[in-house]
């Protein structure tokens, strides 16, 4: 028994970590959802943003990292349209571009909101830091057009908008080390108020960040995410599948607690 | 269309799950389509919103006599072209040029800031909260957490200082240096099963709604 423990087929857990995501799909459970300091004050610095505020949403991250991201980038952006906070979005990351494009237009059609006057989608442009540093100085040095090509002299909504000493918050969502990027230059440079929503991967790297107050929120991965749609009680993907993914942490608990007990007893058998 | 572009979701999205029993020629397929699609949309995206824009625009601008200021644009061009040098043995030592201005640039760029971003304001940090214990403003569980972070990061910083030998009480604060590197990795490696499952999660909520919930 103990031997078969120790030698089990991967494919086998495999399956039952497949079998503890499906079922819950099929059977939707909701299990009660407590909001995190960091979360917690990413929506309160939004909240206390005047109308006619501005963010700058930055899409860092790629399809693969889309699944904790997305559900995190449209909350944000439901509560800016909400409170007539108006949003910049753009990239550093080639990739991010589909990434924005797309969502933005799905938020849009939910929320109704104008390109030019209640956001506006810049793309991207290669240089991680020295796109930074120059948008601390003139935003249209770098990003002359919209990801359209229209002229962004001619969009309304960035007639007032220079460098960052208009921009109220840059929120950048990252899977990589991009959000260190935005503190190292346009934090440090331009004592710009940064703060992140980052993939599960990065959390830890990013809560010294956070203490020293160099990020003034955060939206740590998928539970995050279902964190900040209970705040804005819009709840969406991130709560169906932080509720899925409850299951599964009880599973690889199991298993782990599993595979120590039967580590242990066959180390003293064989001493 | 949508339709259409589901199913090939959901096919390539099979593909790559298929290793997890096995490697198969349907894994390998979507794996290497998977890298030619990324890389070449990247090359496209780097080409438009960079390249033309910030380069061929100004310099062709200059070219046909609308704004000569876009000649200076050659000299990053020409610098730029130096890293196909390494194309040729005879030619291949100019690429030192390009890679020492990229070097220079971005170290000059980045050490200040990344100093004061990484070293000196986390010190701060670990620091300021003392002043605080001082003034009388912190609870008790802050203080506990300062005085405990502090303990972390000498302990940490000690289990990497080689320039003495780890005996005695070196030995001792390393060790509980090890303890804290191993809560941390713990918590990064926790995190990161939770990422890797949502996408698991996102795959199959995409199956199971989108695509066969299309179907029947």
């Amino acid at each position: 028994m103990l031997e078969k423990l120790m030698n089990i087929d991967r494919r086998i857990i495999f399956i039952l970590v497949a079998l503890a995501v499906i079922l819950p799909t099929l059977l939707p459970v909701s299990m009660p959802i407590s909001v995190s300091e960091p979360t917690q004050q990413l929506y309160d610095y939004i909240e206390a943003l005047p109308a006619g505020g501005t963010i700058m949403l930055v899409f860092d991250y790629g399809p693969s990292s889309l699944a904790e991201l997305n559900p995190m980038a449209r909350a944000v952006m439901k509560q800016c349209f909400a409170k007539d906070v108006r949003v910049i979005a753009l990239t550093l990351y080639a990739v991010g571009t589909t990434m924005g494009s797309t969502l933005i237009q799905e938020v849009v059609e939910e929320t109704g909101a104008i390109d030019g006057e209640d956001y506006v989608f810049l793309g991207y442009r290669p240089g991680t830091s020295l796109v930074i540093l120059e948008m601390g100085t003139e935003i249209a040095g770098v990003f002359d057009t919209d990801f359209n090509g229209k002229p962004i002299s001619e969009i309304p909504m960035m007639q007032n908008v220079t460098n960052y000493d208009q921009i109220d918050l840059v929120v950048d969502l990252s899977a990589g080390s991009l959000t260190e990027a935005w503190i190292t230059y346009a934090n440090v440079q331009f004592n710009q108020q940064i703060a992140a929503g980052v993939t599960g991967v990065i959390i830890s790297q990013m809560y010294p960040y956070l203490q020293t107050g160099q990020l003034v929120g955060l939206i740590p991965g998928i539970a995050g995410a279902a964190e900040y749609e209970r705040l804005i009680d819009a709840p969406a993907k991130g709560t169906l599948w932080i509720n899925i993914e409850s299951f599964v942490h009880l599973l690889i608990i199991s298993l782990v607690i599993l595979g120590n007990i039967a580590f242990f007893i066959q180390r003293r058998r064989e001493e | 269309m949508e339709l259409f572009g589901i199913w090939i979701a959901a096919f390539l999205t099979l593909c790559i799950y298929s290793f997890l029993y096995r490697d198969n020629p349907f894994y390998r397929f979507a794996e290497y389509l998977f890298v030619g699609i990324s890389v070449g949309y990247s090359i496209v995206l780097q080409t438009h919103q960079g390249f033309i824009p910030f380069a061929w625009q100004p310099f062709w601008a200059a070219v046909t006599g609308e704004a000569l200021i876009g000649l200076i644009k050659l000299i990053p061009i020409a610098i730029g072209l130096l890293f196909f040098s390494a194309l040729s043995a005879r030619h291949t030592w100019m690429i030192r040029y390009p890679t020492a201005i990229l070097i220079g640039v971005g170290s000059g760029l980045a050490i200040p800031n990344v100093l004061r971003a990484n070293i000196f304001e986390q010190t701060r940090g670990t620091i300021e909260p003392f002043s605080a214990i001082s003034a009388g403003t912190l609870s008790g569980f802050g203080i506990f957490e300062a005085v405990l972070m502090v303990i972390g990061v000498v302990c940490t910083l000690t289990y990497f200082f080689f320039s003495v030998e780890h005996r005695g009480p070196i030995n001792w604060l390393s060790k509980v240096g090890i303890a804290f590197l191993m809560i941390g990795f713990g918590s990064a490696f926790g995190n990161t099963v939770m990422g890797r499952v949502a996408l698991l999660i996102q795959r199959i909520d995409f199956l199971l709604n989108d695509w066969l919930g299309a179907i029947f």
